[in-house]
């Protein structure tokens, strides 16, 4: 798959893209463009715009950004703040792509949420470490004394989870890079026991943003209740992979196609929810899930990619993978292999997700060959049931909205292997996986 | 006083660290009531307040687990 920065998506307004520049730009551009770093001189001073702003978490959560700011800025003593860049879903590259193109922006979002927080100590945590364009925007922005506050670069292991913020700390405090059980959470009792605000790096970008241009200016995109634009990872069916910058709430057919040569649409990546193609003559009564999809609600351009939207249709947007599935593949095999990953992929601390995932991706893969046995199909289901909502960071649960989605999208493509046969033409593997799993002690570090 | 007691028992529920949880089972069969077991002999445990003519037999478990995992927490 080829990777190109920015290419601009179908539908697009004359305010975007915001975040991500034509081409790198070093600090001199990025002054040129932007200007200063718009200190407030005060700690707490940008919460209130950030608040009025309603920006949310771009990691995958969306929680209010905001809120998060307060807690950490109440709290007294020591305070940390992380730039979270460890995008550690396979699919996913728009963190990747923003920390080359605009690593400024990010950098300028991290010392203002240590002024907004008071925090002292800055962390910039990525899955490629101390690239070549983060030391050269770090060493530019010390030799002009931009920054108050010294930022230490972190690697992150090669693990999906490694980006999970319980997992993040632990991994900053020399540990594995495992999630914990809470409560407390790591904005009251994080790195080394201090109050940790830890944010994603497009989420930062678009707080330094606010600060420069108000919430006004930032609610300008997006939908009321979703304001702003957000960074998308989006595979077309020929196998290409682009980041693109999209206005939240942009009908999903604008991004992701929807013609003959597309089987089915995954949003929000491998934690993420499987939808048919919103082609109403195609679906018929039984196709559809009993409680969500209606063949008006499919109408094309009546899903749109917010979390208002997507919700009622068991979906979210997630950190912004989406996916559409070329015709010539079997959705049930994609499924099998993303969900075997992800059973790998368990920390293995928790015994449900521990014992029921493996399972899970045992029997989803005896569903993608020929001839399943008639019980493997209630047996998922069954598990589903025991592994969602016992685990203490939400793998299982990401994993069981994956896993129900893919069978009740491609359940057709199921009675035709309970017949021996399978609607696809080719096996060539399309969803992005990482090349080797690693299994030792040594790479949760 | 009798009051303020009662409201504190049913303000508390029961939660399982599932990372220190090591399916010793203990729990569940100390208090079938409100604690099962899944097939791998994780406890499942139910999500409603503890009534407080469980109350004892709630804090009995939670003592006698040998991870310490399960624990009464106020909701």
């Amino acid at each position: 798959m080829t990777t190109t920065v920015n290419e601009p998506a179908t539908r697009q307004t004359a305010t975007l893209p915001r975040l991500l520049p034509a081409a790198p730009e070093d600090l001199r551009r990025h002054l040129a463009r932007y200007g200063p770093t718009p200190y407030r001189g005060q700690a707490g001073l940008l919460i209130g715009d950030i608040e009025a702003s309603g920006l949310t978490g771009r990691g995958g959560a969306a929680f209010p950004v905001y809120r998060k700011l307060a807690i950490v800025a109440q709290a007294r003593g020591r305070k940390v703040v992380v730039a979270n860049g460890a995008e550690s879903e396979p699919a996913s590259r728009k963190d990747e792509v923003l920390l080359r193109a605009a690593p400024n922006l990010v950098l300028d979002g991290l010392q203002l949420a240590a002024e907004a927080t008071g925090a002292t100590e800055a962390h910039l945590y990525t899955h490629h470490g101390a690239t070549p364009e983060i030391l050269r925007a770090l060493a530019e922005r010390a030799a002009a004394g931009l920054d108050p506050v010294r930022v230490t670069i972190t690697q992150a292991p090669p693990r999906f989870l490694a980006g999970q913020e319980s997992a993040l700390v632990n991994r900053l405090g020399g540990g594995p890079a495992r999630p914990t059980f809470g409560p407390p959470r790591v904005t009251e009792r994080g790195l080394h026991g201090a109050p940790t605000l830890v944010q994603n790096v497009e989420t930062l970008a678009h707080l330094a943003l606010i600060a420069r241009y108000g919430p006004r200016w930032f609610r300008a995109a997006g939908t009321s209740a979703e304001p702003g634009s957000m960074l998308a990872t989006v595979y077309s069916p020929g196998g290409k992979c682009r980041v693109i910058e999209t206005e939240i709430g942009a009908p999903l057919n604008t991004l992701l196609s929807s013609g003959p040569e597309t089987r089915a649409w995954l949003v929000g990546g491998y934690h993420g929810t499987w939808l048919p193609l919103p082609q109403p003559a195609a679906l018929t009564p039984d196709a559809l899930t009993p409680d969500a999809l209606t063949p008006d609600a499919l109408a094309p351009g009546a899903l749109t990619l917010d979390n208002g939207t997507l919700r009622k249709y068991g979906a979210a947007a997630g950190a912004g993978v989406l996916a559409a599935l070329p015709s010539d593949r079997c959705g049930l095999a994609e499924a099998a292999r993303v969900v075997g990953y992800l059973a790998a992929e368990s920390a293995g601390q928790c015994g449900p997700c521990l014992n029921g995932l493996p399972r899970i991706a045992a029997a989803l893969a005896e569903l993608a060959g020929p001839r399943p046995r008639r019980p493997v199909r209630a047996d998922i289901e069954r598990w589903a049931g025991l592994v969602e909502g016992r685990g203490a960071c939400h793998h299982p649960d990401g994993t069981v909205r994956f896993v129900r989605s893919a069978l009740t999208v491609f359940a057709s493509e199921l009675s035709w292997h309970e017949k021996g046969r399978c609607s696809a033409t080719s096996r060539r593997p399309f969803l992005p996986l990482p090349d080797g799993i690693p299994t030792s002690e040594d790479d949760w570090t | 006083m009798t009051e303020s007691k009662e409201t504190k028992e049913t303000l508390h529920t029961l939660t399982v660290n599932p990372i220190d949880c090591a399916g010793h089972g203990v729990c569940a069969e100390l208090l079938p009531e409100l604690i099962s077991v899944d097939e791998w002999g994780y406890p499942i445990v139910d999500p409603r307040p503890v009534p407080p003519q469980l109350d004892r037999e709630a804090r009995r478990a939670v003592a006698a687990c040998p991870a310490l995992a399960l624990k009464l927490t106020r909701r």
